[in-house]
């Protein structure tokens, strides 16, 4: 953000001017864009009321069960999130161990996890954990895989927090007779945490989006919910409300996403506006000096 | 170890559509991603506004419903892609932009201000502060978290498979069906595949982060 | 409709607004609301068995778990209140009601072809009924009752056929849509190899292809494309000449015979005393407007 005012210089009149048309000239084709959009769209009949009316309509039961659908994303992204946060903390420390015999086995869970896609991930817990003794439902398999795999992933992003701390940190806690564990739960996680925050939630955003691969192992959540819903009106009525469900399934997951990132954005802003910790995060913007070891949300 | 051969040509041919898939769409994403970036830092407010508004849609969409709006969508606006390949092409590449976009920027962050203002204190203009003094050293710094969006642009291909293209998790699909009694198997040959094109990546960003990396 | 937890609550003032919003109500809603009157597969409560087999675990625990797909028009959708419809479920019902167990106390499982074999095995599931095609290689690992319908691989293609597509061989050089992992899409690979094929993961999809132009043909189980037609009989129209036969059994574990021949048992009653034709009227034939055909033969191989 602080680059944004660095990398030029203030607008005089005549760039002000030329900014001016060029913004009115795009303005004017991005709108003209959009209309033969929005007209080519009304031609196919795409945007008859009729059709849009099926997402509202009770006794098609679609709201109803979008909105379970939506739940259950929810649901399992929640505790994806929860048990993959608290793991991928205790990876990182783990990775961060004086003791090679720590750290070798979680390097290599780590990097093992990071490296499989998901949806083999999901599927493997689905089909194998079963076949020795660990029973499987469809959310299990589901929030087991994603947990699986943002743990690795979120555990690359708290390491490159801990390692971006100030080592004085790390000196003054050891000086004022601080144990290992407590320096670290104590003094490096925590401010760890707060400068991965953006990450983190952005991370958190593709753990909720990625719960969509639930249809791998017929998890019904939104994505899959509006799916079903795409083939079951097929059946009778062809793709009269295929366009429709998709825009409605992509709107909502916006929506959300949205909804989680402006909310994490207000906790930064609170725990940033907190005196305590402005002292530690003003010297350098926290979302700049991550950045080099940092693992980007994936 | 039989079905291997005999489904050497389909692990094969899926194999490398995996791998173009990936290498075609992250060099989209790696152009149109940077200009998003170069976008968001600019002095032009609805530029901003653009990028912004892009990167904002395409994160916070799953990439699943980016590819039915590619593939069938548009269709409603009278646009087809020529083949369903470029499709996929398109969609991951759009989809991916908006994190390698997202990467750039933070890296531009971390470009101390004092090496901006030395350069415009030369006189030096925006394009020429950004793409001779900061952009270089931003992509420096950016080489591990683009390294992550290059292995999870690896990995997001599989969602390919729904949209006709056949690439290694349609194998996957085709090979658990006639297979029944051999899964475990044909996962293990699917995920070394993937994991040959991982595992070598993170590899190699990590040499590279390593020999780029700017000491300060 | 009672919609009792809270989020049905919400999600129909949402709607309430949302038709008050768009001014109308919609054809699939109205539809809907016609459809009221539901199966009612008859449950045998004085159904008993020997200690010690499936059936008597089952009759005990009062509930059985099946597995089915949720994408199959005609055999397996997953209806809007969460619960699937179709010709595997009626049949699927037939059977638990026979075991004393109530529509309402089967759990069911999406099944995808992935994970059949593996959730019978594991299992996971008690039945799979699944537009599950009986072959050699799936016998290895699983055993089949049944079949209780044979279907046969057929084309669908626009309406009045421009491309004058009569029959698999005149698929040679034209681009054909069908489903990944399905069976019919395996026969195209294999025994007709010229023909230009595309898969995606759901038939919808294949449909959608077609309307476009991408593809000039639809091919797989002609009572999934007769569904498809239905959706749309101004666009599609099917070829009629089925060049395959798909014989669909229910699944269960491999050497449980006492549980294959009950079942197999079942399904031959159903054939006689009509419940098997009033399922396929109510799902299939609803749609389709076909009347039930002949019954199979059960096969006790």
């Amino acid at each position: 953000m602080s680059a944004q005012a660095v990398l030029f210089d203030l607008p005089g009149p005549k760039a002000r001017r030329r900014q001016r048309i060029g913004t009115a000239v795009g303005a004017v084709l991005v709108l003209g864009l959009v209309g033969l959009g929005l007209w080519r769209l009304a031609d196919n009949g795409q945007l008859d009321p009729a059709r849009w009316a099926v997402l509202f309509d009770p006794a098609a039961g679609v709201p109803q069960a979008l909105g379970e659908a939506l739940l259950n994303t929810l649901y399992v992204a929640a505790v994806g999130m929860v048990a993959a946060t608290v793991l991928g903390a205790l990876l990182a420390v783990g990775r961060l161990s004086h003791h090679i015999w720590v750290r070798i086995p979680v390097t290599v869970v780590v990097e093992f996890f990071r490296a499989v896609p998901l949806l083999v991930l999901i599927l493997f817990c689905l089909l194998f954990l079963p076949t020795v003794g660990l029973p499987m439902n469809p959310f299990r398999a589901l929030a087991l895989g994603l947990t699986l795999y943002n743990m690795a992933v979120l555990s690359e992003i708290f390491r490159a927090g801990i390692l971006s701390v100030d080592k004085g940190q790390r000196e003054a806690a050891m000086a004022l007779g601080m144990r290992k564990t407590q320096v670290m739960t104590l003094v490096l996680l925590p401010q760890a945490v707060r400068r991965m925050l953006p990450v983190l939630v952005a991370q958190l955003v593709v753990l909720l989006k990625d719960s969509s691969l639930g249809f791998i192992v017929g998890y019904i959540e939104l994505l899959r919910q509006a799916r079903s819903l795409v083939e079951f009106f097929n059946f009778q009525f062809g793709n009269l409300y295929t366009f429709q469900l998709y825009v409605a399934a992509a709107v909502i997951y916006i929506v959300v996403n949205v909804a989680l990132s402006q909310a994490a954005k207000v906790i930064e802003r609170r725990t940033r506006s907190n005196a305590k910790t402005a002292a530690v995060a003003a010297p350098n913007d926290p979302t700049s000096t991550i950045t080099p070891g940092a693992a980007g949300p994936v | 170890m039989q079905f291997i051969s005999d489904n050497s040509d389909l692990l094969w041919s899926a194999f490398l559509t995996t791998l173009s898939l990936a290498v075609l769409s992250g060099l989209v994403a790696l152009v149109l991603g940077t200009v998003l970036a170069a976008m968001r830092v600019s002095p032009v407010l609805p530029l901003r506004g653009l990028a912004t508004f892009f990167v904002e849609t395409f994160r916070n969409t799953p990439l699943t419903v980016v590819f039915f709006f590619l593939v069938f969508g548009i269709v409603q606006l009278d646009l087809q892609f020529p083949s369903r390949f470029t499709a996929a092409v398109a969609a991951l590449g759009l989809y991916t932009a908006a994190f390698v976009c997202e990467a750039v920027r933070s890296g531009i962050n971390a470009v101390p201000p004092g090496q901006a203002e030395a350069a415009r204190a030369l006189g030096l203009g925006f394009g020429q502060t950004l793409t001779t003094v900061v952009l270089p050293q931003a992509f420096r710094t950016v080489v591990p978290p683009l390294g992550n969006v290059w292995i999870a642009l690896a990995k997001n291909t599989s969602i390919a498979a729904g949209f006709a293209t056949t690439e290694l998790t349609a194998a996957l699909q085709r090979l658990t069906n006639s297979n029944g009694n051999q899964i475990l198997l044909v996962f293990a040959v699917i995920v070394l595949a993937y994991l040959v094109i991982t595992l070598p990546s993170a590899w190699a960003i990590r040499v590279i982060e390593r020999k780029v990396a700017i000491i300060r | 409709m009672r919609l009792t937890s809270r989020p049905a609550r919400y999600a129909a003032a949402f709607a309430a607004f949302g038709v008050v919003l768009t001014g109308c109500s919609s054809e699939a809603g109205n539809q809907a609301s016609e459809q009221e009157a539901d199966s009612s597969a008859s449950v045998n409560t004085e159904a008993s068995f020997e200690a010690g087999t499936t059936m008597a675990e089952l009759n005990e625990a009062g509930t059985i778990t099946i597995g089915t797909k949720y994408d199959q028009p005609g055999f397996g959708l997953l209806n809007p209140d969460g619960t699937p419809e179709g010709f595997d479920v009626e049949i699927a019902k037939i059977v638990a009601g026979e075991l004393g167990i109530a529509p309402e106390d089967i759990t069911w499982t999406e099944t995808v072809s992935a994970n059949r074999e593996p959730f019978i095995q594991n299992g996971q599931v008690d039945l799979v009924v699944a537009t599950y095609t009986i072959n050699d290689t799936r016998k290895q690992s699983v055993d089949f009752a049944g079949p209780y319908y044979v279907a046969g691989q057929d084309i669908m293609v626009a309406a009045g056929n421009p491309e004058g597509i009569e029959g698999p061989d005149d698929l040679a050089g034209k681009t054909v849509c069908s489903v990944e992992g399905s069976t019919p899409a395996q026969n195209i690979r294999d025994n007709y190899p010229q023909a230009n094929l595309v898969t995606y993961d759901v038939y919808s999809k294949c449909a959608d292809d077609l309307t476009n132009g991408n593809v000039q043909a639809v091919t797989t189980d002609n009572v999934i494309l007769t569904g498809l037609v239905a959706g749309n009989p101004d666009g599609f129209e099917l070829v009629g000449n089925p060049f395959t036969e798909e014989p669909y059994g229910i699944g269960l574990a491999l050497g449980d015979t006492e549980f294959r021949d009950f079942v197999n048992d079942v399904l031959e009653d159903s054939f006689e005393d009509g419940r098997w034709a009033e399922a396929w009227d109510r799902t299939a034939g609803a749609i389709t407007g076909e009347d039930a055909p002949e019954p199979p033969t059960v096969d006790r191989y």
